[in-house]
């Protein structure tokens, strides 16, 4: 597992591998708001950043401090104190010196410490055995390749607000059907880069 | 008490099912669907660790301190996980393999914490643990619905064993991601028309009217 190219890691995770189409993580945020194009941006935006430093974090804490101790059966617990001790800074810091930063990302960092999405890729990463390197290009693709389907998902969802539905399917009846078109539209992708 | 558990039994299978009608936690419902055994585990770990950490987050819900409660729910709800995750580990390599991060993922099933917040915390602990049991219940119910659909179409199996016979063109579709997708989508539009929840219905209807 060890030796793929994480440039192959990063576009697998975006494209073949997504979180959400492929792996079926951050779903709950993602029916919830996913309705406007603007507010998936940010949301998507915040996942992305929030991915890329806790993916790194809980790498180092696991590789360096539980491994030597052999106290790996305590990583679920270490991974979630990881990342809500970090999105509660990044809260804080970006409160304090980014105001503009603020308004469009802060109302949605609690929500990511609840992502399922964040602890999954640190799931994966631990259990694929990535290297330091790899484990970064996992988390930044994981992010893109979230933010790429929740925008696209806003996206048909505004096209198809006003569109007269079947009883009983709208709202997150009609949401699955669709996140189910797009998946099987990311499945031609399979095949271009493969990390299973 | 009888009347109390059938009540709350009929709340978290049926009426207040978190799949359906709150559509809360089927990140890891959806994953696990593929295999009928896997999502059978994966129901029963889901109903030990909703059950138990109601329990528990019920029996010390008066010395808690209300605004670190969050936090401590979290962690009564990764140790039962971790439970399960060691227990599969020891018992069922093959299935703790299969079902790899999904597992672990269950700490953040909105589930469980939704019924901690929203039940445990201010009733007792004999009946948050039955709520969060039948709760629990409710989600491995849909979980083997789905599965049942997609290993039948996907597979033409159930647990493994052969139904449809050799006739079957296996539907590969159906245990790719896109199938699960569709399924849950399908199942919540059918349970939608079928069993129409009253009281929503008012208020579409009230919504609508004040629209037109």
């Amino acid at each position: 597992m060890s030796e793929i190219n994480p440039i192959v890691i990063f576009f697998a995770a975006i494209f073949t591998n997504n979180m959400i189409l492929s792996n079926f993580l951050g779903m709950c945020s993602f029916i919830a708001v996913s309705s406007e194009i603007k507010t998936s941006l940010s949301l998507g935006q915040a996942v992305t950043f929030v991915l890329t430093f806790t993916t790194l974090l809980n790498w180092m804490v696991y590789h360096w401090l539980l491994v030597p101790l052999g106290l790996e059966y305590l990583r679920f617990i270490i991974f979630i104190i990881v990342i809500a001790a970090f999105t509660q800074l990044v809260e804080m810091i970006i409160d304090r010196y980014f105001q503009s930063l603020y308004y469009a990302l802060g109302i949605f960092l609690p929500l990511i410490t609840v992502n399922c999405a964040i602890l999954g890729v640190s799931l994966f990463m631990v259990i694929r055995d990535y290297t330091l390197l790899q484990s970064m290009a996992f988390g930044v693709g994981s992010g893109l390749g979230w933010t790429l389907a929740i925008v696209t998902l806003a996206g048909i969802k505004q096209k198809i607000k006003n569109n007269p539905l079947p009883k009983g399917l709208e709202g997150a009846g009609i949401t699955l059907i669709i996140t189910g078109i797009m998946a099987l539209a990311f499945i031609g992708f399979s095949g271009i880069v493969q990390i299973q | 008490m009888a009347s109390n558990v059938k009540k709350l039994a009929i709340l978290g299978m049926w009426k207040d099912n978190p799949v359906f009608r709150q559509i809360l936690g089927i990140c890891s419902s959806l994953a696990v669907t593929n295999l009928m055994m896997n999502s059978l585990i994966m129901g029963l770990g889901l109903m030990f660790v909703t059950a138990f950490s109601s329990l528990t987050v019920s029996l010390i819900r008066q010395f808690t301190p209300k605004h670190i409660r969050m936090m401590v729910q979290t962690f009564i709800i990764a140790v039962y996980v971790i439970i399960v995750d060691i227990f599969l580990k020891a018992y069922q390599p093959d299935i703790s393999a299969a079902l790899g991060p999904y597992v672990g993922l269950i700490i953040t099933n909105c589930i469980i914490m939704g019924r901690c917040e929203a039940y445990a915390q201010n009733n007792p602990p004999h009946l948050s643990f039955l709520d969060g049991l039948f709760m629990g219940a409710g989600y491995a119910v849909v979980l083997l619905v789905i599965a049942f659909f997609r290993e039948l179409l996907g597979f033409g199996s159930l647990f493994g064993i052969e139904i449809l016979g050799s006739w079957w063109v296996d539907w590969t579709l159906m245990i790719m991601p896109p199938g699960a997708f569709f399924m849950l989508g399908i199942l919540i539009w059918v349970t939608k028309n079928m069993f129409p929840d009253t009281n929503k219905d008012a208020k579409a209807t009230e919504k609508g009217g004040a629209k037109a």
